[in-house]
């Protein structure tokens, strides 16, 4: 068990690294879009908007809106400025990040702009709660987002053309998360509520099965979150069951099916405790999105808003954040590429 | 080939240590796992479709050859209408609902090919007049105006050299 290993390394097995003094999540906000607000996790949103330009004139302001409102309504929250924070550790699909360079910039907080598509949320938290144990700083955020036109403009078609989507395909959801990850000891004397803490993480490596298909990225991407997560198990030498809900990104309803079978052949059973946040955000009959929901705050706004509400409320003890990412491009595709596959685990944990 | 024919199971893909099997394997099961549409569905759906616009431009042309046009320039007409009512649907946000239903049944006939130059036009206008809607519109329809005149001048050049031979 995780307790037994020996803690004199902050590294732990192979991919992973585990915190001596775990950094707490003291603060997250979620900002969502229509369909999101619509879907069955509308209530555990902070904020839903039903304008999807929100008063912006182009979709990439919006994505930068969104994602400057999720960073302010996490400060507030918490009752912090932007000047307690000491770094942001975010990033977003669009193009050189356009959405998080000027979503933020306003907030003059020191910037990390990260790129890992759909698992950015992972990823983030990761390097913040690395920032923190390392005492390079008190308090960070981790901050994503996303917006369907936005991506379906960058990706794949405007929004007018009309095709046909294959029932692989999945919906972008349009929205921005951010989390205050800050010093465990030094939130608590300030008298912030420090029971939910990141012991621990795993760094996802790129797993590449073939998959040409842009179309079901589900799949493409089954092979990262399995690596990540088997890598997980290995490297803290635990079971399935040690987490209440491993929870993957956006596998939706065809991958999640295809990583249940493929950590079954490793003897990992997690079909009892399998979560995937892209089937979680909608009604796939109501809402018609096909394989699920998908994009960076997929992740993000389910683990703001309905994970932290059960991990807080105590329904959940522990769990296994592993939000997924498709490294791909537009060029890459065309070119005829595969798509490479990469998934981030955090262990998020209530006392 | 027989291979192919073969089921891939999840422990064929686990199990297998050459990556491009692997991979087959993987794509194989993938394949397997995956829900499709109904292809007979969707056929029925673009042929409803399809031969409703079809129809549609049929009426049109006797409703100009009716108000005194000849029959070339009842045809034009008739273009010239279809291309406006897609473009006009696009702009309102209705064709892509149609297109969701009737799928080839919209994208064959010229209504595909309007909406493919009109849906680019309103999203690139935030980019600029020359930049945005200049170099984008046809992003879609790029290829079928492309390959469409390319093999006009093959099919031209033939027949030429037909005309010579004959």
């Amino acid at each position: 068990m995780a307790d037994n290993i020996k803690r004199i390394t902050k590294m732990a097995g192979k991919h992973s690294v585990q915190f001596h003094e775990p950094p707490s999540i003291i603060s997250v906000s979620s900002i969502a879009g229509k369909k999101e607000g619509e879907g069955p996790l509308g209530s555990y949103f902070d904020v839903v908007h039903e304008d999807p330009m929100v008063g912006k004139k182009t979709w990439e302001e919006a994505e930068s809106e969104f994602m400057k409102q999720a960073a302010e309504k996490a400060l507030e929250k918490a009752n912090l400025k932007n000047t307690d924070i000491r770094y942001i550790i975010g990033g977003d699909l669009l193009g050189q990040l356009i959405a998080t360079s000027f979503g933020i910039a306003e907030l003059q907080i020191p910037m990390f702009g990260v790129f890992g598509a759909c698992s950015t949320m992972g990823e983030s938290m990761i390097l913040g709660a690395m920032l923190v144990d390392g005492g390079y700083a008190k308090k960070v955020i981790a901050i994503t987002s996303s917006h369907f036109a936005g991506a379906e403009k960058q990706f794949r078609y405007p929004l007018d053309y009309g095709n046909q989507r294959p029932y692989s395909a999945s919906w972008t959801v349009t929205g921005s998360g951010a989390a205050v990850i800050a010093c465990q000891k030094d939130a608590k004397n300030q008298g912030f509520n420090t029971d939910i803490i990141i012991p621990g993480a795993t760094v996802g490596k790129i797993v590449d099965f073939g998959i040409k298909d842009n179309m079901n990225m589900g799949a493409a991407m089954v092979p990262a979150a399995f690596d990540t997560i088997k890598q997980n198990f290995e490297d803290f030498g635990v079971k399935p069951d040690y987490y209440d809900k491993i929870i993957t990104g956006d596998l939706g309803y065809v991958g999640s099916e295809i990583l249940v079978d493929m950590l079954k052949e490793k003897g990992y059973d997690i079909s009892n405790n399998h979560m995937d946040c892209g089937v979680e955000i909608y009604d796939q009959n109501e809402q018609d999105t096909h394989a699920g929901g998908s994009g960076c705050s997929c992740s993000a706004i389910t683990f703001a808003g309905y994970v932290m509400k059960r991990l807080r409320d105590k329904e959940w003890k522990r769990v296994l954040f592993v939000p997924t990412g498709a490294l791909l491009s537009q060029v890459s595709f065309n070119e005829g590429k595969t798509i490479p596959g990469i998934a981030h685990g955090v262990i998020v944990e209530s006392r | 080939m027989a291979n192919q024919q073969k089921k891939s199971t999840m422990s064929d893909v686990v199990r297998e240590k050459d990556v491009e099997k692997r991979n087959e394997s993987y794509k194989q099961y993938v394949e397997q796992t995956t829900p499709k549409f109904s292809c007979f569905k969707n056929c029925v759906n673009a042929f409803i479709v399809g031969g409703l616009i079809c129809t549609l431009g049929q009426f049109l042309v006797n409703l100009y050859m009716s108000m005194g046009a000849d029959k070339e320039t009842a045809k034009l007409y008739n273009i010239l209408t279809l291309v406006f009512l897609s473009i006009l649907l696009t702009g309102i946000g209705i064709y892509q609902k149609l297109a969701k239903f009737g799928g080839a049944g919209t994208l064959v006939p010229i209504t595909g090919f309007a909406n493919s130059v009109a849906a680019p036009a309103v999203e690139y206008k935030q980019e600029g007049q020359v930049f945005g809607i200049g170099c984008k519109i046809f992003t879609i329809s790029g290829p079928v105006i492309l390959y469409g005149i390319f093999s006009s001048w093959v099919l031209g050049l033939v027949y030429y050299i037909y005309t010579l031979i004959k």
